[in-house]
């Protein structure tokens, strides 16, 4: 019986061309499936797309699916074309957005033997990745390594960003990516018609149509390299040069230049003397104990006490806010024109705590202990202001509090930071001197990340840092401190109402007793 | 639909004979009851059928012309009860939604037209919002189709089966007297293809016609004694009728080769995907010939006994290719074979998927277990095109799974929304957690991250229904939400009045954005925008007030975060008993913006003064803690990687697609968050005044500037 069955022939049917699209709700991934759709049938072949919008029109991910053959000839019959992607069986996969690229590997659309890939290298992060309370944003370098043991052919570079020098859309860089891969067998001057039919912003979309074209035929070469460090330009910083080279080690020279210029910038060369101080008996240490070879612990804390000591205080956001620098870098961010007049609107919310804190210490310290001053400044200080740094008020006023920055010294702030730093100092110099007490030392440094931002959040932020630093002092001596202490650290950071920390916490207690080292 | 235009899509639905129409499903669907003489259409919007809502909502002229009713349904129940239109007259009546969520709101109207039976053609264009991209629950409208005896038509998805299909519909049900309901896949919606199109008719018995000599019947009536009788009826006369009909006008196909001992059944809209997985297992060519004797089912209730008997005649076996569970299509075959004697096995989901849509992989793997256990030979014997699965894919990519960021679905860029529920986190924060009971909408969103508030969801308008029987006394009231969409389509009633009637102590939130904005902008009762052809701009905050609530607060600005947490605050823990409304008003963003950026752009051509306002945030004071992202979740706020060289964490960052709506700046201020974001007001073609004063500001400012920048240059490195 079954010799009987007729095997199926093979076709002499051309195999229609299959185009997955993988895009972001508002990327226009539906524009660049009606180009698609369009440029066949100027080439007069048959095309069928579709999509699954779904509720992914806001910020999900959208796959548009399109098919297309020549047209047949009278008699013969025309081809079914599928409405979904088969995994194996697509010839080019168009991908928006890197990570979007990626999902398409995972769905198993990229095969080595026939799928071409044309992919954007910029991120669109998720919202994971921004909300996260540290950085939360994903590796690509996996993506990147999948992509290439995996595509046929990739072509790849940030359209986005050419885009916008085109001031185009990236699905028109994306179209002159597809035109270029020639996967598809139509002439250029036919996706340019499938452009100028659609009506829609047709000189710039022409113009990414041919920028995405040209650089997608051009090999791209990555070019990421460090930038150097800057040489001193005035007789302060050669002299601080000077001093970073003959007391430090070479690799750690361009971080503490940066921390030496922040601290100019923060306030004077007084107190970026005190931070090189300061720094010294951290690199003693490191001297002093085999651990410190390669100076890690001054180089963590290089960075740190950089910013802890260039904390962010009123004097400090006032100044920020009114320098010329900063009037210019927002008429950028905005694009504005040069003719285009440009105001801006600060949100601030000074707390009582606030307003004590850039007072002389010892008045500060008082008002702060007064309940009837307190209830005294409430009405002032309920609702946030809005200031127009633009307006001479607004400026006036800032530019005012900008000026205390040569109080600075003796505001209370400055007092609270200064114990701040110097007890966590302490805190590292004693942890890194206790044997095995290195990598805990290192970890300590690491916990200033834990202080930051304003008011509320710095409150949070400056509470867990001191739990923080209490579980270190407790668990003192037991060998796996260090890890302790990143545990927690990234407990803290992993959400704001502090349940991780608690429970990081809690799954600490009852390990208490074993465990405890021998020294 | 205030704020779109659907002129182009109109222009295809007057293409006449001979001419070729090129564009979406659902969009032929449209074309094909004008050109079937349909007397009324009605529905209600929803993915993925809103398109058919909206073009003719656009289409009143057209309309008019041809003497077609059509109707923006409050609800589905009421577009089902529209079908009554059909029951008396020889009029050709057609509505349309969401399946299966419509057709649950619809199923009491739908149950009493199947019953009494119909004398001109009712069609129901049910949009199956199953499998991928889906936002409802997975189940099949199927179900539905045999409870109330309605026919079920699923076609081969291209535009000339779906078109040919539409006219065979109104046929089936004239014939049969039966309510017919057509089955659209979300693809098959949105599928762009073409076919050639025919002129419209405008339909030979008018409503007029009905209006000016009507006629009654007492028997089509759900009513003792008739109901008895129209069981009767509906299985000897109805479904023979049907029978018949679909018989004589081969609306099944037999496609593929005629011999051997085994063969697919398989539902018309799942053919497409079929003949991929066959040409893929090298049994099929790319124009689906195939040696396989298919029985393609573009009707899939009722089943025709006789032509399934003749198909499975001489087959060892069939395989049933059948999307979705309960198995109703496999159940019945093995009844028909078993009741004919017939030794034909039915294979269905003992190869394929219980649950889960069938893509082509799927169905490349079931076939392949099909043919491997009934008919190996012909497995053999091809040449596959692609791999025996399921592979394991390789190492590098595996790795990637658990890596890629999800991305739920999110408000969008300066929605009026995001700032309710931004206060409601910042209330939690004073309250402790509390219960939400969320609606339909977009507003559901608020379930995912950043805000990841809300328990349940119990269907549309729902949402104060769902909070009902936590009215007790405790610490906490229970807080629901609801959107206008759902208000109007049965929360006024389901939630309002209920609250009224059983004396509820919780707090509703209306989030009132003037249109339907989660099924694509479509006006409502209350939008705020005059419509052409409906009566719209009836506050809600009557209605409210209408059945009984007496406690009601009114934002219309719900950008004031600061305000709408207050207001949160006051009704739930304000002492006075009773049902608590909070009506949160502020406009669609994302249908504001339609209107007003052209608008914008225009005058800014225009040469007039035009200010645009948007945010920014300063990298040097943002220190990377993103709490200002975690309370807004806008797509406009997003990271970047830290210029600063020494801080690592990346800084929050405004697109310029930022639309200005003021959130990011109420957040900083009622959150007490940081300084780092500031309003930019550019404006556009500045008069001489603009100039005067910004530069009289600017020669101060920059004469203070430069004095700071020589103090500070003694401290330049």
């Amino acid at each position: 019986m079954p010799s009987e069955l007729p095997q199926t022939t093979p076709s002499s049917v051309t195999r229609p061309i299959r185009i997955a699209i993988a895009a972001l709700g508002g990327q226009g991934g539906g524009v660049l499936a009606d180009w698609l759709v369009a440029v066949a049938e100027l080439n007069g072949w048959i095309v069928q797309s579709t999509s699954v919008p779904g509720v992914a029109q806001r910020t999900g991910t959208t796959v548009y699916y399109v098919e297309m053959s020549p047209k047949p000839r009278p008699g013969e019959r025309r081809p079914v074309f599928a409405l979904m992607p088969v995994p194996g069986d697509v010839d080019l996969v168009v991908a928006a957005e890197l990570m979007e690229a990626g999902r398409t590997l995972v769905r198993g659309l990229v095969t080595p033997e026939r799928t071409t890939v044309v992919a954007s290298t910029h991120r669109v992060y998720g919202i994971t990745e921004k909300s996260a309370m540290g950085n939360g944003i994903i590796d690509s370098s996996a993506v990147f390594a999948a992509l290439n043991a995996s595509a046929r052919r990739l072509i790849c570079f940030d359209m986005e960003a050419l885009a916008n020098e085109h001031n185009s859309v990236i699905s028109s860089v994306l179209f002159g990516a597809i035109a270029a891969s020639g996967v598809l067998p139509f002439p250029r001057s036919l996706y340019e018609r499938a452009i100028s039919d659609s009506g829609v912003a047709v000189k710039t979309n022409l113009a990414g149509f041919a920028a995405g074209f040209e650089k997608a035929q051009r090999r791209s070469t990555a070019q990421a390299s460090a930038p150097a460090g800057t040489a001193p330009t005035t007789e302060l910083g050669r002299a601080f040069t000077e001093r970073i080279e003959r007391e430090f080690p070479a690799h750690l020279r361009g971080l503490i230049q940066e921390g030496v210029k922040r601290l100019l910038d923060y306030q004077d060369a007084e107190y970026a003397t005190l931070y090189l101080d300061r720094l010294r008996e951290i690199r003693d240490r490191d001297r002093s104990v085999a651990a410190g070879a390669d100076h890690a612990l001054t180089g963590a804390v290089a960075r740190y006490l950089a910013l802890w000591m260039s904390y962010e205080d009123t004097i400090r956001v006032a100044d920020l806010k009114t320098r010329a620098q900063r009037f210019r870098r927002v008429r950028d961010e905005v694009r504005a024109a040069p003719d285009q007049i440009v105001y801006m609107t600060e949100f601030m919310h000074p707390r009582f705590e606030e307003v004590c804190e850039t007072l002389p210490a010892s008045l500060g310290r008082r008002l702060l202990a007064s309940s009837r001053a307190r209830r005294m400044m409430a009405p002032f200080l309920r609702k946030g202001r809005q200031v127009n740094t633009a307006h001479l008020s607004g400026f006036l006023v800032l530019y005012a509090v900008a000026g205390l920055r040569r109080w600075r010294r003796s505001t209370l702030r400055y007092q609270i930071e200064q114990e701040r730093i110097n007890e966590w100092l302490a805190a590292i110099r004693s942890m890194a001197s206790t044997p095995d007490g290195y990598d805990a030392a290192l970890e300590i440094a690491e916990c200033q990340r834990l202080v930051r931002g304003y008011s509320d959040t710095h409150e949070r932020g400056l509470k867990n840092y001191r739990t923080v630093m209490e579980a270190a002092q407790r668990y003192a001596g037991r060998r796996d401190l260090a890890d302790i202490i990143k545990r927690l650290r990234n407990a803290a950071l992993a959400d704001e109402e502090g349940n991780r920390l608690r429970a990081a916490l809690k799954e600490l207690e009852p390990a208490d007793e074993p465990r405890l080292a021998t020294a | 639909m205030a704020e779109r235009s659907f002129a182009h899509e109109i222009g295809k639905l007057r293409l006449g004979s001979g001419q070729e129409f090129r564009g979406e499903g659902i969009l032929a669907v449209t074309k094909a009851l004008l050109q079937s003489g349909v007397g009324y259409v009605g529905g209600y919007q929803g993915a993925p059928i809103s398109h058919l809502m909206d073009v003719l909502s656009d289409a009143q002229e057209l309309l008019e012309e041809l003497g077609v009713h059509f109707e923006a349904s409050a609800s589905e129940a009421a577009a089902a009860a529209m079908l009554a239109a059909s029951v008396n007259y020889p009029i050709r009546g057609a509505v349309t939604w969401k399946s299966t969520v419509g057709t649950n709101v619809a199923s009491d109207a739908l149950a009493n037209v199947a019953s009494g039976g119909v004398t001109g053609g009712a069609l129901i264009i049910i949009g199956e919002d199953y499998g991928e991209g889906s936002s409802i629950m997975q189940e099949r409208s199927h179900a539905f189709a045999m409870k109330s005896q309605i026919w079920l038509l699923d076609p081969r998805p291209n535009l000339e089966s779906i078109v040919d299909m539409v006219e065979r519909g109104f046929e089936l049900s004239e014939a049969s007297h039966t309510p017919v309901m057509l089955e659209l896949r979300i693809r098959a919606c949105h599928v762009y293809g073409s076919f050639m199109a025919r002129d419209n008719r405008r339909p030979p018995f008018t409503l007029q016609d009905a209006l000016n000599s009507p006629t009654r019947d007492v028997t089509r009536i759900v009513l003792p004694p008739a109901n008895y009788a129209h069981e009767h009826e509906k299985i000897n006369q109805r479904w023979p009728a049907a029978i018949d009909y679909i018989r004589r006008n081969k609306l099944n196909e037999l496609m593929g080769g005629r011999t051997g001992e085994v063969g697919i059944i398989v539902q018309g809209g799942l053919y497409n995907t079929l003949i991929r997985a066959l040409e893929l297992l090298g049994l099929a060519d790319p124009t689906g010939e195939t040696d396989l004797p298919l029985y393609v089912l573009n009707v899939t209730y009722p089943l025709i006994e006789e032509e399934i008997i003749d198909f499975c005649t001489g087959k060892k076996a069939v395989l049933i290719v059948e999307e979705g569970q309960p198995e109703f299509i496999e159940q019945a075959l093995n009844t028909i074979l078993r009741n004919a004697d017939m030794p034909t096995r039915v294979i269905g989901k003992a190869v394929l998927p219980r649950a889960g849509e069938y893509t082509g992989e799927v169905l490349q793997r079931g076939v392949r277990a099909f043919l491997r256990a009934h008919d190996p030979q012909r497995l053999g014997g091809a040449h596959a095109l692609a791999p025996e699965g399921p592979q394991q894919p390789p190492k590098e990519i595996q790795a990637l799974a658990g890596l890629l960021p999800p991305r739920p679905a999110g408000f969008c860029t300066g929605c009026p929304e995001r700032p309710i529920f931004t206060a409601m986190k910042l209330l939690q924060r004073e309250l402790g957690p509390l219960h939400i009971s969320c609606d339909i909408g977009c507003h559901l969103f608020s379930i995912l991250p950043p805000f990841n508030l809300g328990n349940t969801t119990m269907g549309y308008g729902l949402g104060w229904a769902g909070a009902s029987a936590f009215n007790k006394p405790g610490k906490k009231r229970a807080l629901a939400v609801m959107g206008d969409g759902g208000f109007w389509h049965n929360g006024l009633t389901s939630g309002v009045g209920n609250a009224v009637f059983n004396q509820s102590d919780n707090v509703l939130v209306i989030v009132d954005n003037g249109y339907s904005a989660a099924t694509g902008g479509q006006d409502i009762l209350s939008s705020r925008a005059h419509n052409r052809s409906k009566s719209t701009r009836h506050p809600i905050a009557e209605a409210v007030r209408g059945v009984g609530v007496k406690w009601l607060r009114v934002i219309d600005r719900t950008y004031d975060v600061g305000r709408m947490r207050d207001v949160l605050r006051e009704a739930m823990t304000t002492p006075e008993k009773g049902p608590k409304v909070v009506l949160a008003a502020s406009e669609c963003m994302l249908n504001r913006q339609r209107r007003e950026r052209p608008a914008f752009n225009k005058a800014v051509a225009s040469g007039m003064r035009m200010v645009r306002e948007r945010f920014g945030v300063d990298p040097d004071t943002c220190t990377g803690d993103h709490s200002c992202i975690r309370l807004s979740g806008c797509p406009s706020l997003t990271i970047r990687p830290n210029p600063d060289p020494l801080r690592q964490d990346p800084i929050a960052h405004v697109e310029n697609s930022c639309v200005g709506c003021g959130v990011c700046g109420e957040v900083a201020h009622a959150a007490v968050l940081c300084p780092s974001f500031y309003r930019a007001q550019i404006i556009f073609n500045a008069t001489r005044f603009d100039r005067f004063l910004s530069g009289l500001r600017r020669r101060v400012i920059e004469f203070l500037q430069r004095r700071a920048e020589r103090r500070r240059l003694r401290y330049a490195f």
